[in-house]
């Protein structure tokens, strides 16, 4: 590799999940596996059938817009792309070209790779609407139009990726962004995230912001997983290399692939000269609107913060370790979560380790949102309280915590009551002195050199207390009352 | 006959019991199947249609025919063409919903140049269809089923839809009023679509005033039709009679005999003809002038309006292709599947249009073809607007005399008279509203003059036509057949 320098581009579709119906039909935007049940005339090009735009979705995408810094249009306008294909009912997909512009164009985005920043341009970002999707079987396709008309965004970077890595945590950054703004689930496994990537290779000494010492563009079609698209560029570039090892890198052609995700291979679908005349027009049914800026001024208060910056200040701000604030804002309600118990006055680092401790294992355990948790950051702060007075010991705050989300019953009603750690002096001196009446010839031992019965004592003490002594104090007047 | 009466006069007669609506239907249906046998002028003759409901609005219990590129819920709707010629919808239109909840009773479905492309009436997939008028002649199109079927007296009104000038020429034709309203006025929700820019529902009818009550009813905003829009301040039956003399014009580059050297005597008859329909104006106190389009703009018309009707023509009917809807075709895959459906179900005629469609939005023709064709587009509408702004309407001939013959006429446009054929397409380019009416006779046939107006100025082009009808003999005519011994 060291000969060369890769350029990668990517095309990253990604469904807005977040609407409740589809992108022009009032069909549910939901996802089911019961096939063709999501369904209006409109998503299935029933002759007359007109499609009505969704309002929402429109917002959503003008939020993705402005957190790419992208360029907003001052007027909406929808186009007509032409092809058939069986998951396409209508024989177009009602989408948007770049001129004239769609929802973004321009902008760029700031992610982490590796522990580094590193900032990608944006060309644009469209609205357009999902295909149907097929099911193929030996002899047999079916067709399932529940995804048809769904609202899906489609993001174009330039060729500013050089390596897999960060093409991969580019598109990771955007899932974050996608789940923190509420606009999508962003779900590879639903199939919510599809990618197409474009790859090509560049002799390492050349400059790469002249577009004369850029090689071939190979554009590779539907990669579906965050898995595939590393594999794919990394097949790729393997491929192109080999081709420029044994020259013939200059004879290939700009091209369109296709990625084999069994052989892990990219296989050659069309040349450029074969490309598809889509035949775009301006999309009649749907009359350009313009854009109130007030709406828009509206949507830009709407953002909330995203994981990237929450990341830098939980580090910078509150001392964590670049791991754990990694894991808090790997979900936005978990950070969310983290955010309040430290509005709550909890110390950013206690709230940490309690947080991505015990909350996110039983959060995971139960197989629940952390939303849906019993436990709210109110109720943490009622077992951390006197767990830092001393009033509780740390084994304590653990049953409790337990105890808590098991009856559901809140933290502060078993402290006050029988769980309460026994931290009185005059109580706990009561008690060790009828434990130590008890036990003269250990004393005996203990004066005269078994120091390690000192440990037997306090578990006396415990014992009588069933664990609720207050053990700092215990030991304390322990010591004092053995050396009398 | 009660069929060749108009709508007030059989709402006063269902109102006092003189008639039932179920004796309508029946005369209806009967007039239909002897239509049928002369013209051919349907597609589906329901069977079962009875009305019983209450005499509630103006259309109540009276029977109508829709063209069959209208989706109605239950019944039969093909476009008149053979890719949906078993396709029976599960929802109405929403102009034929409107008419359900004013009880008015729809009973034939007329036939259509295949999906409305085409201006003969001879395309659609049941066959040619007849003008009554005269057998040996076309109704023109694509409204020409409900054109033949309102003019012999099956109801006093159809539904039709105009892209080009679908309603407004089959009316003239036919010698009965075509009535096309401001693009949006009425829900295209259920219109089969040919050029979604371009298309409008509409209605035949034998008076003004028939079609000012029909589009009341039909018209309103539709939320399932993005470009409707709100007409609730549009009364135009209730405001029909509030006449008074108007500030009208013609185009001399259009209707001036001068610019056809070598006319034929319908032609000039015509012309000459409507010259006595702008003298009435004149006599009733209408101001009538004379306004220049281009000639340059005028020529380029009819190529602009074929270029953009073609390009989304074949883009909006791209999902014709057996698999969903339509019968199915029997081969191995999809592919294979899609091209023999529209290789069988297509007439040729509609395949040439699709392949100028594909044509002009190729990558290296769209700027050359589609997109001139937009700049005419909005040149042609710049200019009409401006003219509008001190006129309240433009009058003009309908087409180059009547109906032309089925056989043996040259049907190869004449070139000089194009823009006399394709004019009244100006009203689609810029959504205006336009109406025909019966302004006398060539030969024994009817022929038809034109009045559009401004967009949303629906009111003020029906009351001129209204008060030209009413100086005329036309109003309410029922075709009367010429003899060929």
């Amino acid at each position: 590799m060291s000969k060369y320098k890769a350029k990668i581009g990517l095309e990253m579709h990604c469904e807005i999940s977040k609407t409740n119906t589809k992108l022009f039909s009032g069909a549910q935007n939901t996802y089911t596996e019961h096939a063709n049940t999501c369904v209006r005339p409109v998503d299935m090009a029933f002759p007359g059938t007109l499609p009505v735009l969704n309002k929402e979705a429109v917002r959503l995408s003008l939020m993705t817009s402005m957190i790419l810094g992208c360029k907003q249009p001052e007027y909406m306008y929808f186009e007509r792309k032409n092809y058939y294909y069986p998951d396409l009912p209508k024989g177009y997909q009602i989408t948007q070209e770049t001129k004239p512009i769609p929802v973004g164009i321009y902008g760029s985005v700031t992610f982490e790779c590796e522990g580094t920043l590193k900032t990608v341009r944006v060309n644009n970002i469209h609205l357009e609407e999902d295909a149907a999707s097929l099911d193929h079987y030996y002899n047999t396709s079916n067709i399932d139009y529940n995804r048809a008309g769904v609202p899906l965004l489609e993001l174009v970077t330039e060729p500013d990726f050089h390596s897999a890595e960060e093409a991969v945590a580019f598109l990771e950054h955007m899932r974050s962004v996608y789940q923190y703004a509420n606009i999508s689930d962003a779900d590879t496994k639903k199939g919510q995230i599809r990618c197409d990537v474009n790859v090509s290779i560049m002799d390492e000494s050349l400059d790469e912001n002249n577009p004369e010492n850029w090689g071939t563009k190979v554009e590779i079609k539907n990669v579906n997983s965050f898995g595939g698209v590393k594999d794919a560029i990394n097949y790729e570039i393997k491929r192109q290399i080999e081709l420029k090892e044994t020259g013939e890198y200059d004879k290939m052609e700009q091209q369109t692939r296709r990625w084999d995700e069994e052989s892990g291979t990219t296989k050659f679908m069309r040349s450029k000269v074969d490309a598809i005349d889509y035949k775009y027009f301006v999309e009649p049914n749907i009359p350009k609107f313009k854009l109130d800026p007030k709406w828009l001024e509206e949507i830009k208060k709407s953002i909330p913060r995203l994981a990237l910056e929450r990341k830098q200040e939980y580090q910078n701000t509150y001392g964590l370790s670049n791991y754990d604030a990694t894991v808090l804002v790997k979900e936005r309600e978990v950070a969310d979560y983290f955010e309040n118990c430290i509005q709550l006055g909890i110390e950013p680092k206690i709230a940490s380790n309690w947080v991505s401790g015990n909350i996110l294992g039983e959060v995971n355990k139960e197989g629940i949102s952390i939303q849906d948790f019993y436990l709210t950051p109110a109720m943490l702060k009622q077992i951390i309280d006197p767990l830092q007075k001393g009033i509780i010991s740390s084994k304590q705050a653990k049953e409790i915590f337990q105890k808590s989300i098991t009856e559901k019953k809140e933290p502060k009603t078993m402290i006050s009551t029988e769980n309460a750690q026994i931290s009185d002096e005059k109580e706990l001196l009561e008690i060790i002195t009828s434990i130590l009446e008890k036990n003269s010839s250990q004393i005996e031992e203990y004066k005269n050199g078994r120091t390690n019965l000192f440990d037997y004592f306090v578990g006396q003490v415990m014992k009588e207390t069933r664990g609720k002594a207050n053990p700092v104090k215990t030991k304390e007047l322990l010591t004092k009352e053995l050396s009398k | 006959m009660n069929m060749e009466k108009g709508i007030v006069e059989l709402h006063e007669m269902l109102q006092k019991k003189e008639v039932t609506p179920n004796e309508l239907i029946a005369e209806s249906k009967k007039r239909s199947k002897e239509i049928q046998e002369e013209c051919n002028a349907f597609v589906t003759i329901l069977d079962d249609v009875t009305y019983d409901g209450p005499i509630d609005t103006l259309l109540a219990g009276i029977p109508y025919g829709i063209k069959d590129n209208y989706s109605t819920k239950g019944v039969l709707s093909t476009g008149s063409s053979n890719t949906l010629k078993n396709y029976v919808p599960f929802f109405d239109a929403t102009a034929v919903e409107n008419l359900k909840k004013a009880h008015a009773v729809f009973v034939n479905k007329t036939v259509l140049d295949e999906f409305g492309m085409g201006g003969t009436g001879t395309t659609g997939h049941t066959g040619i269809v007849k003008n009554p008028w005269d057998n040996e002649r076309m109704c023109a199109g694509s409204s020409a089923g409900s054109a033949a079927a309102v003019a012999s007296g099956v109801y006093p009104y159809a539904l039709g839809s105009d892209t080009g000038d679908s309603i407004r020429k089959p009316a003239a034709y036919c010698g009965i009023v075509g009535y096309k309203p401001t693009y949006g006025m009425i829900s295209r929700y259920g219109l089969f679509p040919f050029a979604s820019s371009l298309d409008t529902c509409g209605v035949l009818t034998r008076s003004v005033e028939d079609a000012a009550i029909v589009v009341d009813a039909m018209k309103g905003i539709d939320p399932k039709d993005m470009t409707s829009w709100d007409s609730s301040k549009i009364h135009l039956y209730e405001n029909l009679k509030n006449t008074s003399p108007r500030k009208v014009c013609t185009i001399p580059e259009i209707c001036d005999l001068k610019n056809y050297p070598n006319a034929s005597t319908e032609l000039k008859l015509h012309l000459e003809n409507y010259q006595k329909t702008l003298n009435l104006l004149k006599e009733m106190g209408y101001q009538v002038e004379e306004v220049s389009i281009d000639k340059t703009l005028l020529n380029a018309l009819a190529s602009c309006y074929v270029i953009l009707s073609c390009a989304e023509a074949t883009s909006n009917m791209s999902n014709l292709t057996g698999i969903i809807f339509g019968p199915r075709s029997e081969k191995e895959n999809v592919m294979e599947m899609i091209k023999d459906h529209r290789t069988k179900g297509f007439s040729p005629l509609i395949k040439r249009r699709f392949v100028i469609g594909s044509y002009v939005l190729q990558k290296e023709n769209k700027d050359r073809y589609f997109h001139n064709a937009q700049r005419v587009r909005r040149l042609i509408v710049d200019r009409m607007k401006e003219i509008l702004k001190d006129y309240d309407a433009v009058i003009l001939p309908v087409g180059t005399g009547p109906a032309k013959k089925l056989k043996g006429q040259k049907d190869i446009l004449d070139k000089e008279s194009t823009v006399l054929e394709e004019h009244l397409q100006i009203a689609n380019f810029g959504g205006f509203p336009s109406i025909t009416i019966p302004n006398g006779f060539v030969h024994d046939l009817p022929v038809g003059i034109n009045i559009t107006g401004n967009c949303y100025e629906d009111e003020k082009v029906l009351q001129i036509a209204y008060d030209l009808e009413r100086k005329m003999n036309y109003k309410g005519q029922i075709r009367k057949k010429v003899s060929h011994e």
